[in-house]
């Protein structure tokens, strides 16, 4: 059975149709990147599956626990890194504190951001920030982690260091969805590519499918790309 | 009537004056956060309501509130109250009065919050009102703090004004001894005492601006 399942997802504001019956699956170990022109509904699919928003109509079928990394972070800015990781594992999840303040200095340790515990978002660098939301997002010990354009609102020179993070967490098998503009690292990363246009899935398959598609629209979304 | 005469008998009505800011204080800062709270209800009833509420607070003069409240329980319903009721009337009004003022200054800190730290809290599980307490208030009182200052500065003055129902506050004391002996030494006394209280409110209000500024 798929860790994630939809089926027949549709989503409107107002007259506008988002979602035009959308229906997908992943895997345990997957890791799912979507692509496709701004405007397509990838960040609305992301927000009705993490109850971000109500779906109309459609099933989704999930449990688990799940982390969502959004494009500009939303750390607390009035929390410490630390606390920005353990405040919900402790509060929410009922764990530990001695096991999640270890565990968080781990996911810290991996984010390279081991000297960085008791400073405030704000000292951070973009690339920084992303990277303690990532490890926010991990320390929930989540079934499958969301990225919505993890790195579109960093400066070009900080995109390479949250891709690398996320390569490595693909290596480590996690479980992922994420939407992205960076076609090189879908290609790289992701076992399954899915392309969305005016809010349905165009193309799905793995990278080289999709990538050598003959589907017009593809191409001219990739087109964009390497002009 | 010599200073240091003038200066005790000031003294009381110091203290009643202290006592006002300080119980207004108390109980308007809570109570401005549940009329922000109802002016932004889903509920329209309750968003009316609080709406109106406001609107006559900031919109009638503070003195003609004093008198309402306090007068307005014998006139309007009959009722004879005890003369404990003239320094609980004063609080009752100083209180509804600068509520409406603070629930205005907690909507605009409310509002300014970006929505994404709603939906990161969401995410990670936080219930509605671990949210607000944890997430959404701390960084709204930050936002608000210079607004509340002013208005705090703004309620050392105001405590003045409980003259017209006869509370034998600082102001008060003043004009009694003033009328009495003829001169204004007393209300110059009174006057050094609110810029001397505004002086410390400005200083401890700024020390807690510096606490808040570890951040952004
Ligand atoms: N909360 C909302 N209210 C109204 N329209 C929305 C809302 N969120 C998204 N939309 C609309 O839905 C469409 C898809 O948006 P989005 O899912 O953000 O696309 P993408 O992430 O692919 O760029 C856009 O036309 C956008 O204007
Ligand atoms: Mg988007």
């Amino acid at each position: 059975m798929s860790l994630l399942e939809i089926k027949n997802l549709k989503k409107s504001f107002n007259d506008n149709v988002v979602l035009k019956d959308i229906s997908l699956s992943v895997e345990r170990g997957e890791v799912l990147a979507i692509i496709g022109p701004s405007g397509s509904g990838k960040s609305t699919l992301l927000r009705c599956i993490t109850g971000l928003e109500q779906e109309d109509s459609g099933v989704i079928k999930f449990d688990g626990t799940f982390g969502l990394v959004f494009q500009n972070f939303n750390l607390f800015p009035h929390h410490s890194v630390m606390k920005n990781i353990t405040n919900a594992p402790i509060r929410v999840q009922k764990r530990d504190k001695n096991e999640v303040f270890e565990h968080a200095r781990e996911l810290l340790k991996k984010m390279g951001l081991e000297d960085k515990e008791d400073a405030y978002p704000c000292e951070l660098s973009g690339g920084q920030q992303q990277r303690v939301s990532i490890a926010r997002a991990l320390a929930m010990n989540p079934d499958i982690l969301f990225f919505d354009e993890p790195t579109s609102a960093l400066d070009p020179e900080l995109t390479g260091e949250i891709l690398e993070v996320i390569k490595e967490l693909a290596a480590e098998k996690m479980t992922m969805v994420i939407v992205t503009h960076e076609m090189a690292f879908a290609r790289n990363v992701a076992d399954t590519i899915i392309f969305m246009d005016g809010g349905v899935i165009v193309e799905e398959g793995s990278p080289d499918e999709v990538f050598s598609s003959d589907n017009k629209r593809m191409k001219e979304f990739l087109g964009k790309f390497y002009d | 009537m010599i200073l240091s005469t003038v200066i005790e008998q000031l003294l009381g009505g110091m203290v009643t004056s202290i006592e006002i800011f300080l119980l207004t204080l108390l109980f308007s800062l809570p109570l401005g956060l549940l009329v922000a709270g109802g002016r932004m209800s889903g509920f329209a009833p309750i968003r009316w309501i609080a709406k109106v509420y406001i609107s006559i607070m900031r919109g009638t003069p503070l003195m003609l509130q004093l008198i309402v409240v306090f007068f307005g329980p014998y006139y309007l319903f009959g009722m004879s109250l005890s003369s404990d009721y003239r320094f609980i009337a004063v609080i009752i009004a100083f209180t509804i009065n600068y509520a409406a003022y603070f629930a205005e200054i907690y909507r605009g800190g409310i509002e300014s919050i970006n929505s994404g730290q709603y939906e990161a809290a969401q995410v990670l599980g936080y219930s509605k009102i671990e949210t607000f307490f944890i997430i959404i208030l701390p960084q709204v009182i930050k936002v608000v703090l210079p607004s509340i200052t002013n208005e705090v500065i703004t309620l050392v003055k105001d405590t003045s004004l409980s003259f017209v129902i006869a509370i034998p506050e600082m102001f008060t004391v003043a004009k009694q001894i003033a009328a009495a002996d003829a001169s204004i030494a007393a209300l110059l006394v009174a006057g050094i005492f609110y810029y001397v209280f505004n002086v410390l409110v400005a200083f401890v209000m700024a020390r807690i601006e510096n606490k808040l500024d570890y951040y952004e």
